[in-house]
């Protein structure tokens, strides 16, 4: 694991029209680290999302990306970071390497850069083979690999998955968490990884489990697990959230 | 950030949108046949019924068909900037909009260029409909198509600027329905596009006074002039105004920290 700070939020509050959505919430990523953001849906996962994103603006708190803060240095700040957004924002009627020229155009990559990274990042997911088909055509793990191609290609060092997971069978479950997996191995990314399914996380993962706009826990999931005195970590966090699995 | 880093991000964004409207050809098809029903139902219907006087930029009496083709234009860049505020609303709502949002640039400037984008199929589909009605003997001065072109940019981007203000206000498509019909009847019939403002006059003084300060009727008069060669200044100058009233409270709103953006909630 590497020491270099990546992600950092620091006292992080949110309200909706005088609800709190986010309260208190202050966590460090560490590149190569592997977060597992584990929280029942109205947690505030995709608060959190939206605000390191900077679609909406943090009023109390601090967030930092790579030591960039968000407010104040908001294009180096989201030049860094990579998204996979719960629902997929690809567009269907174009192919699948036009979708990906789009995005390298928005983060200002020539057209020869933009096409080997293409292919680099699609080959790794298997789907170079698939770069002209419309993605109308992919079914929805393969639209899931194009989307992660795709927040890659400008050599993000931190990504962010909002339940990426949701709706795909097994197999494309288990393939997409590996591949993550090895990435913050292998190249140093810092992953924060939102999700409700238990089953993917792995011993080495950090994991912080969310509840009503609040961090309840953080650690690794043995320790989550120790700190509640709970048998295994589906019991844990059924008591940290009241029984609030969704 | 580079200068090249914006150009590319612009055509990007210009390039993928002027790509999705010419492999729709459904919208393509759409987008034309409205304006066209309008010119060969509507005018030729009425070219009896209404009589027109010599009025700017016309030199001699001219046919309902010839009065109303510039009203037409305008009206093909009202329904497109509505159009694509439309889209934007749904690009929101799953998640595209999203996409474009984060980009490393300023907002201002992806949301400009999304409007010159949208401002850019409009005009496409202004110069094929001038071609249809040129083959239908409504032809104007060859330099008119030239002048034209600049016209139906600031036309296009004050119309787009103000579906992306609509845009910005509106939460879900179900609510946009209502302000199509609020917003874009009213503005069509309540302009110089099917009758000019005399007319309104000699009926109204109310929707005289509403048409004279309508955006879409200077919108139309700027055209219309521009077609036929000439520079109106005053149609210009309000197109401009209202353009960058528009595009600043649509920024606003669009704004992560002042706007409506953050009273939606999470999409």
């Amino acid at each position: 694991m590497s020491n270099t700070v990546a992600l950092s939020i620091e006292n992080l509050r949110f309200a909706y029209q005088g609800k709190l959505a986010l309260d208190d919430v202050s966590f460090t990523i560490n590149a190569s680290d592997f977060t597992f953001l584990l929280g029942p849906n109205g947690a505030g996962k995709s608060t959190l999302f939206a605000l390191i994103t900077r679609l909406y603006d943090c009023r109390e708190g601090k967030i930092a990306l790579n030591g960039f803060d968000i407010k104040q240095q908001t294009r180096k700040a989201l030049a860094t970071l990579g998204i996979v957004f719960q629902q997929t924002t690809l567009d269907v009627d174009l192919t699948v390497q036009q979708n990906l020229h789009y995005h390298a155009a928005l983060y200002g990559m020539s057209r020869k850069l933009a096409k080997s990274r293409i292919q680099e990042e699609l080959e790794r997911l298997a789907m170079f083979e698939r770069r002209s088909e419309k993605v109308a055509k992919l079914n929805g793990g393969h639209k899931r690999r194009v989307e992660i191609a795709r927040a890659l290609l400008h050599k993000p060092s931190i990504l962010l998955l909002d339940e990426p997971t949701v709706g795909l069978d097994v197999q494309s479950r288990v393939a997409i968490v590996e591949y993550i997996h090895y990435l913050t191995a292998h190249e140093q990314l810092a992953v924060l990884w939102a999700s409700h399914l238990l089953d993917e996380i792995y011993s080495t993962d950090q994991v912080l489990v969310m509840h009503k706009g609040k961090i309840k826990a953080k650690g690794h999931r043995e320790q989550i697990v120790a700190m509640t005195k709970t048998k295994d970590i589906n019991t844990a966090f059924a008591q940290l959230t009241q029984g609030e699995l969704s | 950030m580079s200068l090249t880093h914006y150009m590319r991000a612009m055509l990007g964004i210009i390039g993928r949108e002027l790509w999705r409207f010419i492999t729709q050809r459904e919208r393509f098809i759409s987008a034309l046949v409205r304006p066209l029903v309008w010119l060969f139902v509507f005018a030729a219907g009425f070219r009896a019924a209404l009589g027109l006087a010599i009025a700017p930029p016309y030199d001699t009496y001219i046919l309902y068909e010839v009065y109303i083709t510039p009203g037409l234009c305008g009206m093909i860049q009202l329904f497109n900037g509505m159009q694509s505020s439309l889209s934007m609303v749904y690009d929101r709502e799953m998640g595209s909009m999203r996409l474009l949002m984060v980009a490393p640039l300023p907002r201002w400037f992806l949301l400009l260029s999304k409007l010159l984008a949208g401002t850019g199929v409009s005009i496409l589909q202004v110069y094929v409909f001038l071609l249809i009605a040129y083959m239908y003997e409504i032809e104007a001065p060859w330099q008119g198509y030239f002048l034209l072109l600049p016209a139906l940019m600031l036309t296009g981007l004050m119309l787009g600027a103000l579906g992306l203000l609509l845009s910005s206000f509106i939460k879900q498509l179900e609510n946009f329905a209502g302000v199509m019909n609020f917003v874009i009847f009213p503005m069509f019939f309540m302009s110089t596009a099917l009758y000019p403002l005399w007319k309104l006059k000699e009926s109204s003084k109310i929707l005289y006074a509403l048409a004279s300060y309508n955006p879409f009727s200077q919108a139309v008069e700027l055209i219309r002039f521009a077609l036929y060669g000439q520079l109106n200044h005053y149609a210009l100058a309000y197109t401009l105004v209202t353009f960058i009233l528009f595009s600043s409270i649509a920024i606003v709103g669009y704004s992560p920290s002042k706007g409506m953006m953050a009273r939606k909630g999470i999409g």
